[in-house]
Order: C-alpha cells, then structure tokens, then sequence
C-alpha cells in the first residue's frame, strides 16, 4: 500500500485547522472506502488523521420535536439496530442493512458512507483509465465504454457515475441536513445540496471545502418517515452495489396517498428525487397501479440513459412503484 | 549524505519512508507488543508480525471475508483495518477460540456439518458465524428481515436470516449449504 503518516485528533479544532492546512491530509474513521481508494491507487494521501476519539460523535439521538440525529462516527451496525431508528424511520434502517456485509456495516461510519467515491470501475481501475474523477482533464472511459451501471440523470460529458452509498438515498428522501463544522464554525447542509452533479468539475463529489468535518445528519420529523421503505435491485442478492434502488416514504389517509417522498439510488451523481411523482401522486389510491403509473413516469421525461443502461428507465419506475405499495403497506 | 531513491511522481518524499511503531493489543487473551507500519493492516500484523497465519488474506480488498477476526468483541475485516489505529484493543481470530483443548461448539459443528472443502475461508466463516449469532442474540435485524420495525430475537435465525448475514463470507468451493447447517445447529444449541 502507498506509504503515509498517521496520527490521532485530539479534538474536533486541531483536526479541523490540520485539514484546512494540507490538501495531502485525509480523515480517517471506518476506513473502509479510504484504504480501499488507497489500494487502488485512485486517492494517494500523505498523512491520514485518526478522527475515531473525537469525543460525542457517536452518538444517535431521538430529537425532542420527533427528528433524529445521528452522530457522524455511528457506525451502520448500530444506527440499524436502534430500536427508535427501526420504529421511527424503517427506511434508514432497511438502506444500512441492505448495504455492504456484517463485518463492514461494524466498520463504517454514517459521515464516511455518504462521502464514499463511486463505484465505476473506470474511476477504481489500477491501471489509471482515462476518468475526470481521478485525474481531471483526463476523459471518461465510461461514457463510450461500458456503461451498464452507470446514470440515466444528471450527468455530463465528462461524468457518467453514479453515487454508491444506500442511506444517502433515504436521508434525501427524509430531507435530511449534514452538520458541518469547519474554519468558519459550523452550517447545516440541506442533503439536495450536499452531493454535487458532475458538470465539469467531476472530481468534486460534494459541497464540503477543505477544513470541514462531518459532525452529525439530522433528519427532521416527518409525517411520513413511520411508512417507508427500501428496495434495492442489484445482479446478486445480497451484498452488492445497487443497480436502482427506492428510499419511499408516504403519508396516508386510509388507502389514499396524502403526501409521497420518493429518491433513487444508482441512477445519478447523486441520490435523486423525484419531486414531480411526489405532487402527482398526491390524492391518488395506492390500489390504482394505472393511475399510479403515469404519475411516478411524469419524473422520467428528463430521462437520458447511455448505451447500455436503457433497461434502468423502466426498472426504476417499477422500484418506485413496488416500494410505494410496500411503504403504503405499512401506514 | 545518503542518497534516496528518487520518489514516484504523485508520492511525498517525506511520506517515502513512515517511520515505524509499536502498537500494544490483547491478542487472544495476551498482551502483544508489535512492530508496524502506519501502513500496515491488521490482517498483516497478525501474519506476518505475530506468525498467526490461521486468518487469510483472499482479496485484500474487504470482498471476500477470509480475513475475519473480532475486534472488541465485534467481526471485523482485518485487511481494511490499520493496525496503529487499534492500539490498545483485544483482537479474538480463529487461533483463540478453542479453550482447553476442546473446540469452539462452531468450528465442531463446521466438522459435524462439513462446512468445508479447501479450507481457505474457513477461519473467516467461523469468526463470522459465531459474531452473526450474538448480533441475533443481541435483536440485531437484517436486510432479510421482513419488518426491521418489529424485535428481532434469537429463535427468528431462520436459515434464509443466516445466509443473508454470512453473504459478506465467500467459499468457491460453495460449501453454503453446509456452512448454514453449521450456523443453523450452533444457533439451536448455544
């Protein structure tokens, strides 16, 4: 593995003003995505710094008006065993454990997983293909190349990934905020603006800027959190990136959908919602698939699948529609 | 002065040559002091620092499971975990669990079962299998959990709950069915 120093955080402070200092330093915590990166040679840090003993970023707690935050340093194990988290917002739980492996999910951290780099194997690739993401300017092998898993929205010339991590799909969903603390205190990041579109400009992932540390993601109370769900359809059945995946969550009054929260995983740069389904589903019955229907596809018209990935339209539609009925089933 | 080899393009000089250190851990109930790397895996610590050779090394890339070990009591893989970072800490793998000479009740029901034909990921199934046995134990769900909103409890381990928290644990040999059977009656009886 390329050579770095490591050293510890002592407080959130140092780490900060360390970070905001040296563009070669990285945070560390689960390490899962990082050591990977590092293997793979796509990200060559000098010194890596051990955030793991920042004092009270663990924690997940039930918020007095019905929201939830969830320390940046949870790990995914824990937040999908919390009895309020599983109660309360099934979706969060269900995207955890639909991700990585046991061993993993004891590993990885909430702020890490919803920094993780795409999956593209262009982007992974050891022998340095050409990809704006690792090496900017360089191209993007995935455009022409094989692009099966790659985005049907929001994407550019110059960046056709998609985003890998599962609970990022259902915080959007939640209209969840990141806490950030950096050199300037700290900002709450509403999640729509936190992970970024390619553009041109691919290799920035997110909205977060040198000397910023993930603190927390909070997830405001919602009417229809209780009703949600997850449903992920991937090449194997378990342990696997999504192919296209539904964080839905909906209020209900009987059978008659109030209000809908629908985002996708695997189709874009970052989890995308599907904000014109959500106004046309309202007032519809969750028992009328035909009406159903045309209304999760008024959120496809700016659909724009590659060479390879045309079968992600129609599959997504049905994913949302499935965990539509499913969450539905739960009100 | 001494001359260095030139350092490839994209690598810091000063990162070139990290200098070493000990980390202190509890290795299977013992105090161990080892020499590492900030670099260096726990994975590679075990092996080659510590001659513990029972954990595997298969992908090195955290996809495969053969390089389980428990860290504070939970399964980790070893081979995405850096060593420095875990000084202080108590490190189960497959060479602590047999106590007095009598095996661990998993690795006798791997044998009762024959979970196993070439044995390479079998240390990493086991210390997998006894840590999905406490994560049921302890009301944990999984993704084949069909309400998470309900408790889990230990007597719902059915055989579909156990292949789905052992997919992090690959065998090429598909020794699966019996690898479950294994799980299946520790389950029962532990």
């Amino acid at each position: 593995m390329h050579p770095f120093s490591l050293s510890r955080a002592g407080d959130a402070a140092s780490a900060i003003a360390a970070h905001a200092q040296d563009a070669t330093l990285a945070f560390i915590a689960g390490g899962t995505d990082l050591l990977g990166l590092i293997k793979d040679r796509a990200l060559l840090p000098q010194r890596l710094l051990d955030i793991n003993s920042l004092p009270d970023l663990a924690r997940i707690e039930a918020l007095t008006d019905g929201g939830l935050r969830i320390g940046a340093l949870a790990r995914m194990s824990d937040v999908a065993a919390d009895a309020g988290v599983r109660r309360r917002f099934p979706v969060i739980a269900e995207a955890l454990l639909f991700a990585a492996s046991g061993q993993l999910r004891n590993m990885a951290t909430i702020g890490g997983n919803i920094l993780q780099r795409t999956r593209c194997p262009y982007f992974r690739d050891g022998d340095d293909l050409p990809c704006n993401k690792r090496r900017p300017g360089s191209g993007c092998a995935a455009l022409h190349g094989l692009n099966r898993s790659h985005a049907i929205f929001g994407w550019s010339q110059d960046c056709v990934a998609t985003h890998a991590s599962d609970v990022a799909v259902a915080f959007a969903a939640l209209d969840a905020r990141v806490i950030v603390r950096g050199r300037a205190g700290e900002r709450s990041i509403p999640f729509a603006d936190f992970h970024r579109l390619p553009g041109d400009t691919p290799q920035r992932d997110t909205a977060l800027e040198r000397g910023d540390l993930i603190v927390a993601v909070e997830v405001p109370a919602a009417e229809e959190a209780r009703a949600s769900h997850y449903l992920k359809v991937r090449d194997r059945q378990s342990y696997e990136f999504a192919l296209v995946s539904a964080a839905v969550a909906v209020a209900t009054d009987g059978r008659r959908i109030r209000s809908a929260r629908l985002a996708l995983g695997g189709v874009a740069h970052k989890p995308w919602r599907l904000s014109a389904a959500e106004r046309a589903l309202r007032g519809l019955s969750l028992d009328d698939v035909e009406a159903l229907k045309p209304a999760i596809a008024t959120s496809f018209a700016d659909a724009r699948p590659l060479a390879h990935n045309g079968f992600k339209v129609e599959l997504a539609r049905r994913v949302v529609l499935r965990a539509l009925q499913t969450a539905g089933g739960r009100a | 002065m001494r001359t260095r080899t030139k350092p490839a393009l994209n690598v810091p000089s000063d990162a070139v040559h990290p200098a070493p250190l000990s980390i202190r851990v509890i290795v299977n109930g013992q105090p161990r002091t080892i020499a590492v790397e900030p670099r260096t895996t726990l994975l590679e610590a075990l092996r080659e620092g510590l001659a513990l050779t029972g954990t595997k090394k298969g992908c090195d890339r955290g996809e495969c499971g053969a390089c389980t070990v428990h860290l504070d009591g939970r399964r980790v893989l070893s081979c995405m975990t850096l060593a420095a970072m875990q000084d202080g800490r108590r490190i189960t793998t497959i060479e602590g669990l047999a106590k007095d000479g009598r095996l661990h009740p998993l690795q006798a029901a791997f044998i009762e079962r024959d979970g196993f034909q070439c044995g390479f990921c079998t240390s990493g199934q086991i210390m997998s299998a006894i840590a999905v046995i406490e994560e049921a134990k302890a009301g944990w769900p999984s993704a084949a959990t069909v309400d998470v909103a309900r408790p889990f409890t230990a007597a719902d381990l059915t055989t579909t709950e156990i292949r789905e928290r052992m997919s992090g644990n690959l065998c090429r040999c598909a020794c699966y069915p019996n690898i479950v059977d294994a799980i299946a009656d520790a389950a029962e009886t532990g």
